[in-house]
Order: structure tokens, then C-alpha cells, then sequence
């Protein structure tokens, strides 16, 4: 059995190279639908992981809580300490709830300055946002009640005014204030600033730049970190109605809030991509089927082209199966040509893409696999047929066909 | 693919040892149906002992090559009986026909046949390829049956790098190969000149002699002479049997006196 198969892989294999251009051109169908499938789903991959990472910056089960006006030319009341406390001791399954606020400041330090975000966040901030100390250490229990001026800086902010000091420990002055730094953070993806570069920042306690550089103890917005095992649904109905009912809001009002779900955006995320897969994936099987038919065309020119020779291996003793063997052994080897040579396009393409459009490029074997399997099964799919009639021919007639 | 679930069924006891090799017994055979139906087979009756070396003879529309059809297998009767080594042919289905061939049977063609850019050593060990043999078993019976028709120096080249009368015998060479019982040969020397079929013939009659059963379709009386037993046929009947030629008599002297 195994030698009758090998011989007719060989057989196969010689054939295709007999008609090297009229293979490729038939496998170009399949080619391009598995390039054009193995791409696409690289890319989504690649689009979704990019954004999840960007997402996880936010923090994961995390709610955003901002202010945001329900009718025009009406502010709407700002957040204090009082509702982020409310929050985080009135709604069961959540673990931490810390505001922030933001301003700008201009950073000064050996003579260098640079104009950068001022954002005043506790370490329960810094959790919730999994943002990172990577040198030094974060803010103390006491720095935080006291409301000290020490500070820890994005990497951008080292790398403009640092150039080649010691940073830790430093005294530098931001706005009109004189501080401490006390810690860097690790460098985050830039999608997380809006636009603002993630790493442009200089973090101070809450207190400290609410009132050095605001005057006021109002919280600008408040991150919301809850317990897995609570769906992000009960929370924000929880949320929703506390924060209502501490802003006074009437039945039938609209909120003068507003809540966002970072799982929400990355569900959002994942839609889109979907869809565009599915599209994707649609054309690509349109252009596989096309394929298919291309092969099953071709088939049936090769067994029509070699009818006498079909005869002659009847005429020695082939058994039909062994004939359709053959033939479907060839169409096969067809479709996993076109199959790898499709996976190997995709290869180049998606590292190509990713590079041009900036996503990362993730290998998925899987789906190189499924692909390649799936080449093959079309091989046996639309080589079947023209293998069978090549079986059944009658073996007188194929020897007289010229 | 060795595995042959029919080996009972052809293998009769002791293999065809008091019977006949092959016997027809009032085979027809009516191609096409109704007004259009022709009747090529009348009632064939023929029996052909193990050894013999048969030449089946008659004008075109004789119904020789359908007799050689049936007898090799390839095609079944309408009606009648055809018991090769003691199984009923008719009654068989194609796979079983196709092992009948595989097993038993060397085809050689008129048009010789030989598969087109595969060498001839490569031609001769298809049909072991059929059986299943491995590849060492196969190269070494091919390059045998290659060197029994004197050709083992050209076992690489292709059909189109070889002369008529070398592709008719790499055409033996590949029905040698199996050692079948039979060789049906349909207008073996069709297409070649007379020292080439001179040639053929002679290769026919060795093989004959080392005990090979040979069956041959010709219209040349010339290439008939080579065999014990001529059968001639006219409008889909044996019109007459000559046994008992001495074979290799007549050409033989011919060829002598053309080298």
C-alpha cells in the first residue's frame, strides 16, 4: 500500500513539473484564497492584540467615570473625593476606586525645561491603571495624606530634561512648584494619551495637584476596579444609580455622566475585526471556489489528455480505485502546492502589512494548518470527480483514443 | 494493494493441471442494441492448451480482435462460457478482471504503448507496481525481463529515444515482467518493418518455448507461421484450426538470408 502510494506521489510530483505553468496558473485560485484568508486573520489578530494592549493600559475590569454635560451650555458639576469614597465603599465587588486630575505644568531641571501633563493620581490610581514604578518606588501612605511634593516621571520627560543625570532623588521644579522625584515609570503604548504621548507626564499625589496647581478639590474622573467574579453589568447599573442619586438627578433626566467600559471598547474592537474577517473570509472562499473548479477543470483535461495511458494501466491490472487514486492523488498535491504557496504569501504579506500599517505580526500555526488541510480537502473536494471518471473508463476504448 | 481477496476463487485446486488453459464454448458478442445491435461473436468455441503459441488470423470485422479482447480479459461475452485456468470469466466483475490480468495475463500492443517520458526500465516495472512488489524486488525483475529482450543498456532512455522494434520489446519486457501464463499479442509487428518483426517473432518463439502460453492477433501470414496453432476466423465464427505448425520454420530462413 505504502509503495503504491509513494509511486503515486511520485507520479504526481512529475506530472506537475511536466506542466509547471499550466499548475501554477490552475493553483492561483487556491493561492490567492489562502493568502487572502491567512492575511486577514493575521492582521485582525495582530489589530486586536494591539488594541487589547492598548486597553489593558487602562486596566482591565475597570470603569472610567467622567462629567459630561446633559444639556448644552450647562457644566456639569464636577466629581469630589466624597463620591470616589462613596463608590468604593458602597457598591459590593468593587476593590478600588481612585480619582484623578489633570493639568499642565512646564518641567525645569539643570537648566532644561519641557512643556508636559501634570496628573495627580494615588497609588490606588496607579493600580487600577496598571501603571508600572519601574525605578525608584511609588508614593507613600504619608506622602499621599500630606499632600508632598514629590513626583514620578514618564520616560519622555527623562530622556528630554535628564540627559545625562541621576534622576532619582532630583530636585526639579514643574509650574511654580519645587519637587521631589521619587520614581519613573515604565514605558506605555501612546494610544492610551488620546493623541498626548502616554510617557510625556509627570504623576504627583491627588492632593498635591489638586491644590498646588488647581486650587480646588474637585476629581476630574475616577477609575473603578471590580471583583472578576461580578459581571461588569451589575457594577455599572450599581454605579449608574449611586452616582445619580448623589448628583441629584431626576427620574426621566439624563445623566450628567458618563460611564466607559474598557471591556466594552474591547468588544467593540473584536466586532469590527470580525466583521472585516468575515468579509474577508467570504471573498476568500469565493476566489477558493473558483479555485476548485479551476482544478477540477484542469483534472479533466489531464485525464481526457491521458486516456491511452489510463488504458494501458488498466490494461496491466490496475483496479479502478488505484487509478482514482492516482488522479486524486494528483489533484491533491495540486491544491497543497497552491496551499503552501499561499501560506508562504501570506507570510511575506502579513509581515509586510503589519510593518506599513504598524501592527504587531503574530504567527498563528493554527491557522496556518487548518489552511493548509483545508488546500487538501479541496484537492479531494473537485479532484474527486475527474478522478472517478478516469476510473471508469472503459479499458478497449482507452487504449484505441488517440 | 498485494492483498487479493479472489486468490481462492482463482487459484482452481491444483492449477488447471488435467484442464485446458482457456475454453470458450459458444461465445457471442452483440455490440449495440436494438436495429443498431451487431453481432461480432457467433458462437466462438476454442480451447487453447498451457504452451501452445496461437495465432489468431482472419480479415477485419473477422471477430479477432473481440475474441482477443475477451480472452484478455478486458472485455466479457455476451453469452457462452470463457474459463481461464478453470474460473468463468464472464461471471467476474472488472476489479476481479483487472487482478485476472495483473496475475496471469502480459499485454503487447499494435501501437506498442509504452507509457511516453518514462524510461523503458521505469515501463516495465509498472505493472509490479500493480502487484505491490517493493521497489528493490521491482528494478531487479525489470531489469531482468529488460535483459530477456536485449535491451538492458537502454533501460534509461524513453519511448521516443527508441527505434519501433526496441519499444514493441520493452513492450514484451513490461508483459514479462509479472511471469504471466499468457502473452496476448494484438498485431504485435503492425507497425514494423519485416527484419524488426523478424525479430519480434523469434523473441516470441524463445519465449514460447521457455514455456510461456502465447496468443497473438496478425493479418501476416508470415508472422502466423511462427505458431503451432493458427486459428482463422471469418464473420464471427473459428472458420478453421491448423495445429501442429513447427514453429520458427519459414521467416526463419528468410531472416538468415537477409543478414
Amino acid at each position: 500500500m505504502f509503495g503504491m502510494l509513494g509511486a503515486t506521489m511520485l507520479l504526481a510530483f512529475r506530472e506537475i513539473r511536466r506542466h509547471l505553468l499550466r499548475s501554477f496558473l490552475t493553483t492561483l485560485g487556491i493561492i490567492i484564497g489562502v493568502a487572502a484568508v491567512i492575511t486577514m486573520v493575521t492582521l485582525g489578530q495582530g489589530l486586536t492584540a494591539d488594541v487589547q494592549e492598548d486597553i489593558s493600559g487602562l486596566g482591565s475590569n475597570v470603569f472610567i467615570v467622567f462629567p459630561q454635560s446633559n444639556e448644552p451650555d450647562r457644566p456639569p458639576p464636577p466629581f469630589d473625593d466624597a463620591d470616589v469614597r462613596a463608590v468604593e465603599r458602597q457598591i459590593p465587588g468593587v476593590t478600588d476606586a481612585a480619582g484623578s486630575v489633570t493639568s499642565s505644568a512646564r518641567a525645569f531641571h539643570n537648566g532644561q525645561d519641557w512643556q508636559t501633563s501634570v496628573q495627580g493620581g494615588d497609588p490606588e490610581f496607579f493600580s487600577a491603571q496598571s501603571i508600572d514604578v519601574v525605578e525608584g518606588r511609588g508614593f507613600s501612605d504619608a506622602e499621599v495624606a500630606r499632600g508632598d511634593a514629590v513626583c514620578i516621571l514618564g520616560p519622555k520627560i527623562v530622556e528630554e530634561i535628564f540627559v545625562e543625570d541621576a534622576v532619582l532623588g532630583e530636585e526639579m521644579r514643574i509650574g511654580n512648584v519645587s519637587c521631589r522625584v521619587v520614581g519613573v515609570i515604565d514605558e506605555r503604548s501612546s494610544a492610551i494619551g488620546g493623541g498626548n504621548d502616554a510617557n510625556d507626564i509627570v504623576f504627583m499625589p491627588l492632593k498635591t495637584v489638586q491644590r498646588r496647581f488647581l486650587g480646588n478639590t474637585n476629581v476630574q474622573f475616577f477609575v473603578v476596579k471590580y471583583d472578576d467574579a461580578y459581571t461588569p453589568i451589575s457594577i455599572q447599573a450599581q454605579l449608574l444609580s449611586l452616582m445619580r442619586e448623589r448628583r441629584l438627578i431626576q427620574d426621566g433626566e439624563n445623566n450628567n455622566f458618563n460611564i466607559i467600559d474598557t471591556g466594552e471598547i474591547n468588544d467593540t474592537v473584536n466586532q469590527v475585526t470580525g466583521a472585516m474577517t468575515a468579509v474577508v473570509s467570504m471573498i476568500a472562499a469565493i476566489s477558493l471556489l473558483v479555485g476548485g473548479i479551476g482544478i477540477m477543470n484542469i483534472m479533466l483535461v489531464s485525464v481526457t489528455e491521458r486516456t491511452r495511458e489510463i488504458g494501458i494501466r488498466l490494461a496491466i491490472g490496475a483496479l479502478a480505485r488505484e487509478v482514482r487514486l492516482q488522479f486524486l492523488t494528483e489533484a491533491v498535491v495540486l491544491c497543497c502546492f497552491g496551499g503552501l504557496i499561499g501560506i508562504l504569501l501570506a507570510l511575506g504579506l502579513s509581515i509586510a502589512l503589519a510593518g506599513a500599517i504598524d501592527l504587531p505580526f503574530l504567527f498563528n500555526p493554527m491557522l496556518n494548518i487548518v489552511a493548509f488541510v483545508f488546500s487538501a480537502v479541496m484537492g479531494i473536494a473537485f479532484g474527486y470527480y475527474p478522478a472517478h471518471r478516469a476510473s471508469k473508463l472503459d479499458p478497449i476504448d482507452a487504449l484505441r483514443h488517440e | 494493494m498485494a492483498s487479493q481477496p479472489l486468490s481462492g476463487d482463482m487459484r482452481p485446486g491444483p492449477a488447471g493441471a488435467g484442464e485446458p488453459l482457456i475454453q470458450l464454448e459458444g461465445i457471442t458478442k452483440v455490440f449495440g442494441t436494438g436495429e443498431a445491435a451487431f453481432k461480432a461473436l457467433k458462437g466462438v468455441d476454442l480451447t487453447i492448451d498451457r504452451g501452445d503459441f496461437v495465432a489468431v488470423m482472419g480479415p477485419s470485422g473477422s471477430g479477432k480482435s473481440t475474441t482477443m479482447n475477451i480472452l484478455g480479459c478486458l472485455d466479457v461475452p455476451t453469452g457462452g462460457v470463457f474459463r481461464f485456468r478453470g474460473v468463468e470469466v464472464q461471471a467476474l466483475n472488472r476489479d476481479q478482471r483487472s487482478l485476472l490480468r495483473r496475475r496471469y495475463l502480459g499485454f503487447v500492443f499494435q501501437g506498442f504503448n509504452l507509457l511516453a517520458r518514462t524510461t523503458a526500465l521505469e515501463n516495465v516495472e509498472l505493472p509490479l507496481l500493480y502487484r505491490g512488489e517493493p521497489k528493490k524486488a521491482r528494478r531487479a525483475a525489470a531489469e531482468r525481463a529488460l535483459d530477456q529482450v536485449g535491451l538492458l543498456p537502454w533501460a534509461d532512455h524513453t519511448p521516443a529515444e527508441l527505434s519501433g522494434g526496441q519499444q514493441q520489446r520493452v513492450a514484451i519486457a513490461r508483459a514479462l515482467v509479472t511471469e504471466p501464463d499468457v502473452l496476448l499479442a494484438d498485431e504485435p509487428t503492425g507497425n514494423l518493418d519485416t527484419e524488426r518483426s523478424v525479430e519480434i517473432m523469434q523473441l516470441l518463439t524463445r519465449l514460447n518455448e521457455e514455456g510461456i502460453t502465447v496468443l497473438m492477433v496478425t493479418h501476416e501470414s508470415e508472422m502466423a507461421e511462427y505458431a503451432k496453432t493458427i486459428v482463422h476466423f471469418r464473420d464471427g465464427l473459428v472458420e478453421r484450426i491448423e495445429r501442429g505448425h513447427l514453429s520458427g520454420a519459414p521467416l526463419a530462413e528468410t531472416s538468415k538470408g537477409t543478414r
